[in-house]
């Protein structure tokens, strides 16, 4: 069986830490220089990031990709989880200057690129958002005459990542952009009020006979129901692609 | 090795004692749960524990029964292959001595089964002695489902991983039988002191 | 405890296979339902990875990391010969 052997893939190597946006109250983008990857990378790919101690103790987490492959920069988005080993060190300590050791890209399942075609159905729970924004910055750079759905589900609109970029796709013709809030919302707000519910997938999924790709992150229930509903709309099953998120860490 | 990462320490936490930490393991104050699958949850009155196989006679309890069997209220270290220990945990439980009173065996070793398709196998001598208990409470409470309740395997001597959770029997056997995580190389003993984490260790 | 799926181990199988292996098929040995391994239930916070088949629940594959080196057991899931070339 023949090793793959790509140099600069799936190795490890050192990329500096180039700057730090604080998205919302928990997340921070980490603004990386581009790794040395031949090839570069997909939408919806991740790395896997990997943390030394003084005394050789190691962890190893698993980020997706917010920037898209023609970004100057690679750019992890990262929720702080409160009782995390790894998120509090990446959102609270980490600065400029300092190098982070990663492997990538990672993944071959769950990736867009303008060639896979659309519609292009989007749906995001949380965090889940991070890969499908990828997937959008690089729709935009792309002639965008594939149509973009995106639904993403949070709990309350502070919560909401990347909410002035992703209202300014929702601008553009051929983009619809949906928040869902599921535990507060303002009290003149328009959009979904409450979770997701099959009613409103099968209206961002469209017919099942325009044959859109459809990606869904999130956690795992989140997934497990969003896909179910799709799958009995009548979308194919081998054209929604589904990526689950949750705490790794022991 | 790799650099290191500035500022980073993770979860660990500084020894007290250090005599009682084995080599490679790290102190830490949660306790992290660690499964190879879904959470089995058997209603309680269809639970039982089951010792088996290489017996004169099989005996088997109720839960009902099992918790009126003379309980022992222990505290122990606990040290997971995965590098973490937790000193002074609780628990309450039989001891294996106490349910080996009720079978007549010369079997060396033992496999423990559990809800969940489960497996770890143990040498007789280390469950015997006061070494091994079927415990129910942790921290004064009964166990919960995600740390092995209502009853778990606790032989606080080895790895954890054979302190097997939702366990529901034990099989004697003749021979060493590997379990589950031996069969996928981890060690047949497991001693932390020794460091016996993987076969060949 | 909520399960993953197979992109969770993407680095690692790759890392064992030198080959992405998320969209690999295979079949499972207890039912046979055919899947690629992204979208298989991975169960990561143990000594190991444990990897469910999604239909039936039984174990498919078990990755475990044994001295630095990888070791990927894919007895119980039957990757079409293709897919390891």
């Amino acid at each position: 069986m023949a090793r793959a052997a790509l140099p600069g893939r799936l190795t490890w190597q050192l990329v500096s830490v180039v700057d730090l946006v604080e998205e919302t109250s928990r997340t921070k983008s980490l603004v990386l220089a581009r790794p040395d990857w031949p090839g570069g990378y997909r939408s919806g790919q991740h790395v896997d990031v990997r943390l030394t101690a003084e005394d050789g103790y190691q962890v190893q987490r698993s980020y997706s990709i917010a920037s898209a492959p023609e970004d100057d920069h690679l750019v992890l988005t990262v929720e702080r989880l409160d009782d995390g080993e790894v998120s509090p060190y990446l959102v609270d300590v980490l600065q400029p200057g300092d190098e982070l050791e990663l492997r990538g890209p990672i993944g071959g399942y769950f990736v867009w690129e303008e060639s896979l075609g659309g519609p292009l159905v989007l749906i995001g729970g949380g965090s889940g958002v991070v890969p499908l924004r990828s997937m959008l910055r690089h729709w935009s750079g792309t002639d965008r005459s594939v149509a973009v759905r995106l639904v993403y589900s949070v709990r309350r609109l502070s919560e909401v990542i990347y909410h002035d970029e992703l209202l300014g796709y929702g601008a553009l013709d051929g983009v619809d952009i949906r928040f869902a809030l599921t535990r507060e919302w303002p009290d003149d707000w328009q959009g979904r009020r409450g979770r997701i519910d099959r009613a409103l997938l099968e209206d961002v999924g469209g017919p099942p006979s325009a044959k859109p790709r459809v990606y869904v992150c999130g956690p795992n229930a989140f997934v497990e129901s969003a896909a179910g509903w799709l799958v009995e709309a009548g979308h194919d099953p081998s054209r929604i692609r589904t990526e689950r998120f949750g705490p790794t860490g022991t | 090795m790799s650099p290191v990462s500035r500022g980073f320490l993770g979860h660990r936490r500084p020894v007290a004692d250090p005599s009682r930490l084995p080599p490679g393991q790290y102190l830490e104050t949660g306790f992290p749960v660690l499964s190879a699958g879904p959470t089995p949850h058997t209603p309680l009155d269809e639970w039982s524990f089951l010792i088996s196989g290489e017996v004169d006679e099989p005996v088997s309890w109720p839960w009902k029964e099992f918790l009126e069997l003379p309980s022992e209220q222990v505290t122990v270290d606990i040290h997971c292959v995965t590098k973490w220990s937790k000193f002074d945990t609780h628990w309450k439980g039989v001891s294996v001595d106490t349910l080996f009173e009720h079978i007549n065996s010369e079997a060396a070793y033992l496999t423990a089964w559990c809800d969940g398709g489960y497996t770890t196998n143990l040498p007789r001598e280390h469950v015997t002695d006061g070494k091994a208990w079927v415990a129910y409470e942790y921290d004064g409470q009964p166990l919960h489902p995600e740390h092995g309740g209502p009853a778990r395997l606790l032989v606080p001597h080895l790895y954890f991983w054979k302190s097997a959770k939702w366990v529901r029997g034990l099989t004697l056997t003749v021979d060493d039988e590997p379990g589950f995580w031996e069969n996928y190389g981890y060690h047949n003993l497991g001693d932390p002191w020794l460091e016996q984490r993987y076969q060949g260790d | 405890m909520e399960p993953l799926d197979g992109n969770a181990i993407a680095g690692d199988l790759f890392e064992h296979f030198g080959n992405e292996m998320t969209t690999a098929t295979g079949a499972c040995a207890t039912c046979g339902t055919v899947s690629v391994i992204a979208e298989l239930t991975v169960y990561m916070r143990a000594p190991g990875a444990v990897v469910r088949c999604r239909h039936c629940g039984n174990v498919v594959i078990v990755l475990v990391h044994i001295a630095g080196a990888i070791r990927v057991n894919t007895d119980r899931f039957q990757l079409a010969a293709a897919e390891l070339a």
